[in-house]
């Protein structure tokens, strides 16, 4: 064996070429480099959680209650333990000891918050579909899933509670020990909210409803927990957005010590919210590897993760908005009473409460009351879904906005027009105390209107109109704000939430000169990897291939906030940029010592530092890595490391906005709704990737416009999840959306070094309001003024039939909701 | 427990199965391709989507028994032998989804490409209608379609430039 | 998601896919593309004790020219059924309507008789067979019998099959240049079953519909023909009025159902539009 020459490997390396030449550094922040992550998923070599392996690995299948709400009066595995392949079943009661808490609501909203315990399996009472009552162990899934069968439980029928208004009369009470199903009423008023609702000169009323939705990520959930039994170690595969919280919360309620556990989340498929949860299936996975020692997996199956998996929305809102009649909004109330569902999730209760911010929109005004009431049902429990709180917000704002401008008679975009906040008043502060830091909504209506044609829509619309065309055309706008990027952590903590909103990075240089980034955000099909590569080699000066990114593993990336709220950029790309500002530091004090220069007189630029005045004399990073590496030249008292870590704690949120217009054809025979041209103009501020970002775009609208036209998670009155597989709850598909066309404006937000703004939820935020506008708008001259969602074909068709009914343009009859109060004068309401 | 005989991306398989075993799980479990995914109980999601001598199959409606004799290829397959990994030796689907952002979290991504590949067979030239009809037994949740029907667009294109429709599936034109 | 244990049968030949279902008696099923039957299995809606997989039996697949009909083999697939040269000169709204069938690839491993022997109401083919009149050949043990499509749907899931039977071919008559066809189908989305399809087919001869066949998919247990819709065409001018007319009798003797996607009377409306629409493009009118 030869001797290892440090001397020898440096040379090596340097004749290698391998160091490159970073002055040709073409700048990638703006471009749209091909994306990293695809090789893998496009060639079928993803490592999702339910492709892990492990010797030993035995499966394990939930039982799950058929029933809404019952007290379990009996049951029994013992049967199901003797089934072929079976290692063991347990019961609820067989694990309960084993739980140090239960399953954690990290948000309690209010001080006196009702929190009742939410153990990972039933012990005496099952309160929602689905609810995990035993847990069987086997060899392999299908034997685990023959062993369901054998097991025998009784159970005693409770009434279900499925009506928000009902729930709040406690008739039936979810948790009885709770004495009551309101969780919480949480409270906000600003301004003079009273008077200027009694000077008003018109007032318009309405409830809208956010019906459940399932965010069905196309992963379903899986986890697989590897133990080391004897050392009490193990290792969580989770198909989840967030291994950091998720390792905290799974030590707090097992009890195993949180340095005893690495949580890893390998390639996770989609998550919209959806797996931001810490889930009874993992704490169950991680408790069943512990009791048998043995490798254990867990998958759900669609069907069960309709029922298992959290929902998101389900809000009735009474709102009112006070106005002059030249169309001044004045002032807006809201009342909204929230779908808690079974138990209070990760973030349930502050679901909502994220959107009390949003109702005021891009709209300046003075009066604003919130109050929202979270109820207890016996349905699954209801958590953040793709915007969580923001979209009901924009979407009642959105709408009343329009119901307004129609009271009025008035243009809905001049009515808006007359009451956002114009370019040049920014930064602004709102009502609700956020400062809206950046922004040009006439800048993005402009230019949506100019795609849109908005004008020759409206020509066509009353063209059709006047010919009585069975395919009516409408228009609906949605001019959008949402604060996103969680977020600055005083603001959390002002909120009462669980944890900070900082997020962390670091960067490692190696001694080849390439970069490994390692962060705390775990992407779940965002494009991380290439964002945060296109970031760091601008940052460094490297090329784009040379930087690795790291996530998703609590032993490789120990601290993160993870991935939520469209946070990742804001929050986590900044800490990346950090970072890599401290390598600079670092790295310029050994290039000084190197070129036996001042570090003051070395500029960096395009990955080298040279000195001012003598651009030969210079040092790449990469050879000031390898020079760090090989440490045998340091500056006096320098550690041989140029590596960095930051942690990022946003000052304010991020406030991207956008104009989104939306054309409908509407059947009037069978109520079947069409998109006839779909235009959106947002403003995400500086963009990293434009592929990427308009990726995100395209995808949120699809949900956005799904919640409109298509989905709903349907219980029937004894708490069944009718609409429980894919036939049912309909997912759009290829066929049942339009091209949509995007387009951009750029007001950098202010408020970070990048100046980019988040982009994950904005589609979705902005698109269901736009869609459901546009129906009505295209019903408006049959009478129609409101409309259910999803806007069905039926309900579409009911709402026709029942304004002829009513004879016509009679207004609110359609729906029921309130019609327009006016309180100047009997003019007013005519 | 009947025996099946079958090739799977080139290379021939001898198994004993149980009846009730589902393709998707033979693949998976069985053989460790895992490339081809599972996104539904119900037939909707077309995420399993694999190629039975050439035409898309939803391997999660298909036992495996039923597979005997015939000769399939999965995502891990469509470049040629299994594992191909340059880009240089992609499928054109596989680099038009690449290339034009037709992916996100990617977990519909094996069955979308195995669905188009069938699409292109049949119909080398669609229309954007007829590409959206044509993938109506594949839910994607991220991508809202519109970077998906493009990127069919341009491996329609880089197909048509190429030759023969017979190019489409690699290792068994 | 996982089907229970079954025992598999997978005969060479119809003769012993029937002797298969004697000696089996219930407890068999039969499994032609399995778009139907696996995913009720998956879900454990259904437990055979035995599958007899039809897939292998060559006699049960393709079009054959048999003089004024098309014979069908029962395990021709939709796609088949789609590309067929015979099925889209003959009998174009066969094809037309089964290209309308799921997805693609449903259409790929789905079948012809599969698709009419599960006799689910919801599904498209049992109206469009109604209207053409086919005629089903069912193989027993006693041998062959022939049933007529208006008796071939007994109930909500239920055919004239008996439990030793097999379907073996579908007949279906040819029809000329004079005939016109239409298949709505109305979902909300793509892929979703139809909420209610129409089939409707026109023969014009001069200005008047000669004869006129209107089939209602998803409007009660079985697939229904309009008899009232179409007496009322018989004869009568193929204008938009009169189509417009006899339209507003094509739920008369149906008995739809109420479900998630739509309630009785909404489904009633739907057929009565539906139909207007299809005869008016079957009539040209």
């Amino acid at each position: 064996m030869s001797k290892i020459d440090p001397e020898e490997i440096v040379e090596e390396i340097e004749e290698s070429g391998q160091l490159g030449h970073p002055d040709h550094h073409v700048p990638l922040v703006g471009q749209a480099p091909r994306r990293k992550e695809d090789a893998r998923l496009v060639t079928g070599q993803t490592n999702w959680t339910d492709n892990i392996q492990i010797p030993g690995l035995l499966h394990a299948a939930v039982l799950r209650s058929p029933m809404a709400h019952a007290r379990i009066t009996s049951i029994d595995v013992s049967a199901a333990r003797e089934q072929p392949g079976v290692i063991a079943a347990f019961t609820g009661a067989d694990l309960q000891h084993h739980w140090a808490g239960g399953l954690p609501c990290a948000w309690p909203v209010t001080p006196d918050m009702k929190q009742p315990v939410h153990l990972p399996l039933a012990v005496d009472t099952v309160r929602y579909v689905g609810d995990a009552v035993a847990v069987v162990v086997a060899r392999d899934r299908y034997a685990a899933a023959d062993a369901l069968e054998s097991i025998d439980v009784e159970y005693e029928p409770l009434p279900a509670v499925i009506d928000l208004e009902e729930a709040l009369t406690d008739a039936t009470l979810v948790h009885e020990d709770q004495g009551t199903n309101r969780a919480f009423d949480w409270p906000f008023e600003a301004g003079e909210v009273d008077a200027t609702f009694d000077a008003a000169e018109v007032v318009v009323k309405r409830r809208y409803f956010q019906q459940r939705l399932i965010p069905a990520a196309m992963e379903p959930r899986a986890v697989v927990v590897a133990p080391i039994a004897a050392a009490d170690e193990y290792t969580v595969y989770s198909a989840t957005q967030i291994p950091h919280i998720l390792r905290v919360m799974l030590a707090l309620v097992t009890g195993i010590p949180e340095q005893k556990l690495r949580v890893v989340a390998p390639d996770v498929g989609g998550g919209f919210g959806s797996k931001l949860n810490v889930y009874a299936e993992e704490a169950m996975a991680l408790i069943l590897a512990k009791v048998l020692g043995r490798p254990i997996k867990w998958t759900e199956s669609r069907s069960e993760g309709f029922q298992a998996t959290i929902h998101g929305r389900g809000q009735i809102q009474d709102v009112e908005i006070a106005a002059t009649r030249d169309g001044r909004v004045t002032g807006l109330k809201v009342q909204l009473l929230a779908d808690m569902g079974a138990y209070l999730q990760l973030v349930t209760p502050g679901v909502p409460i994220l959107g009390a911010f949003m109702f005021p929109g891009i709209y300046k005004f003075d009066a604003y009351r919130f109050g929202c009431t979270g109820v207890f049902t016996t349905m699954t429990p209801t958590d953040a879904y793709r915007g969580a709180g923001r979209p009901e917000a924009t979407f009642a704002i959105e709408r009343i906005m329009d119901d307004l401008a129609t009271e009025l008679g008035m243009d809905p975009i001049e009515l808006r027009r007359r009451n956002w906040i114009e370019h040049h008043e920014f930064p602004f502060d709102t009502i609700c105390g956020l400062t809206y830091d950046s922004g040009n909504y006439e800048a993005a209506t402009d230019r949506a209107l100019e795609l849109f044609d908005y004008d020759g829509l409206r020509r066509e619309q009353a063209e059709r109109r006047e010919r009585g065309d069975r395919v009516q055309l409408g228009l609906g706008t949605s001019t959008f704000t949402e604060m996103c990027g969680l977020a600055p952590s005083r603001v959390l903590g002002s909120l009462s939430y669980g944890a900070g909103g900082w997020e962390a990075a670091s960067i490692r240089m190696l001694p080849t000169g390439k970069v490994e980034v390692v962060t705390g955000s775990t992407p779940h099909g965002q494009g991380h990897e290439t964002a945060w590569s296109q970031i760091a080699a601008d940052a460094l000066g490297v090329p784009f291939e040379d930087v690795e990114v790291l996530h998703g593993d609590t032993a490789v990336a120990p601290k993160g906030m993870d991935t939520y709220g469209s946070r990742s950029l804001t929050v986590g790309g900044i800490a990346v940029v950090k970072a890599a500002e401290k390598v600079i530091e670092k790295a310029r004090r050994v290039a000084a010592h190197l070129l036996e220069a001042d570090e003051r007189d070395l500029d960096f630029a395009q990955g080298t530092f040279s000195v001012r005045g003598s651009p030969e004399a210079s040092k790449t990073i990469q050879e000031v890595s390898l020079a760090v590496f090989a440490a045998h030249d340091l500056p006096d008292g320098m550690e041989p490391s140029i590596d960095a870590d930051s942690v990022f704690d946003p000052e304010n949120f991020s406030f991207p906005h956008g104009t989104h217009l939306c054309a409908v054809e509407v059947d009037t025979e069978t109520g079947f709704t069409r998109i006839h041209r779909y235009v959106c103009v947002d403003d995400v501020g500086n963009v990293v990737n434009p592929q990427i970002v308009e990726g995100q775009v395209h995808g949120g609208l699809a949900q956005g416009i799904a919640q409109a036209l298509y989905e709903e998670a349907v219980y029937d009155p004894e708490g069944n999840l009718t609409s429980g597989t894919f036939v049912d709850y309909l997912v759009p598909g290829a066929p049942d959306l339009p091209a949509f066309v995007t387009d951009r404006t750029v007001s950098p937000s202010t408020t970070n070094p990048l100046g980019v703004k988040g982009v994950g939820e904005a589609g979705t935020i902005a698109s269901t309001p736009a869609v459901i506008n546009a129906v009505i708008d295209a019903l408006k001259p049959l009478g129609v003024t409101d409309m259910r969602m999803p806007a069905s074909p039926e309900r579409v068709w009911r709402a026709i039939q029942e304004a002829n009914a009513s004879g016509g343009s009679a207004g609110q009859a359609a729906t029921g909701t309130t019609t327009l109060t006016a309180q100047a004068g009997p003019e007013a309401s005519a | 427990m009947p025996d099946i005989d079958v090739r799977i991306n080139g290379i021939r398989y001898q198994d004993h199965v149980e009846p009730r075993l589902l393709l998707v799980h033979y693949l998976r479990d069985r053989l460790g391709l895992t490339g081809t995914n599972v996104g539904c109980d119900t037939s909707n999601c077309g995420a399993c989507t694999v190629l039975v001598d050439g035409t898309g199959a939803k391997s999660c409606t298909m036992l495996a028994v039923q597979a005997d004799g015939t000769e399939i290829t999965t995502i891990q397959g469509l470049a040629g032998g299994e594992g191909a990994g340059a880009p240089e030796d992609w499928h054109p689907l596989q680099k038009a989804f690449n290339a034009e952002h037709g992916l996100q979290c990617g977990y519909c991504t094996p069955g979308m490409i195995m669905s188009s590949v069938d699409l292109l067979q049949r119909n080398p030239d669609p229309t954007e209608d007829e590409i959206r009809h044509g993938l109506e037994g594949n839910l994607c949740r991220c991508t809202g379609y519109q970077n998906i029907v493009k990127a069919v667009q341009a491996a329609a294109g880089e197909l048509r430039a190429a030759g023969a429709p017979g190019a489409v599936v690699g290792g068994q034109s | 998601m996982i089907p229970a244990a079954f025992d598999y049968v997978r005969p060479a030949s119809v003769a012993e896919a029937v002797a298969a279902l004697g000696e089996h008696g219930d407890e068999a099923k039969l499994l032609a593309g399995g778009h139907s039957l696996l995913p009720l299995m998956k879900l454990r809606l259904a437990s055979p004790g035995v599958v007899v997989d039809l897939g292998r039996i060559p006699d049960l697949r393709g079009v054959r020219d048999d003089g004024d009909v098309l014979a069908i083999g029962a395990m021709t697939t939709h796609q088949a059924v789609v590309a067929d040269p015979l099925v889209r000169e003959h009998v174009p709204l066969l094809a037309h309507t089964t290209a309308m069938v799921g997805d693609p690839q449903v259409r790929n491993r789905g079948t012809l008789g599969g698709a009419l022997a599960h006799g689910d109401a919801a599904g498209d083919l049992p109206a469009v067979a109604q209207v053409l009149e086919a005629e089903m050949v069912l193989e027993g043990p006693s041998g062959r019998r022939t049933v007529a499509a208006a008796d071939f749907f007994v109930d909500y899931l239920t055919t004239a099959v008996g439990e030793d039977e097999v379907l073996v071919e579908v007949r279906v008559p040819k029809y000329g240049a004079g005939w016109g066809y239409r298949y709505e189908k109305f979902n909300r989305v793509a892929q979703a079953w139809a909420i209610v399809g129409v089939a409707a087919m026109v023969r014009r001869e001069n200005g008047t519909v000669a004869e006129a066949r209107v089939g209602l998919t998803n409007m009660g247990t079985v697939p229904y023909r309009a008899r009232a819709t179409e007496g009322a065409l018989a004869g009568a001018p193929a204008d938009a009025t009169t189509l417009a007319t006899a339209a507003e009798a094509a739920d008369q003797g149906t008995d739809p159902p109420s479900d998630l996607n739509a309630q009785a009377d909404y489904r009633r409306h739907l057929a009565r539009v539906l139909t207007r629409r299809a005869l008016e493009a079957a009539s040209g009118a």
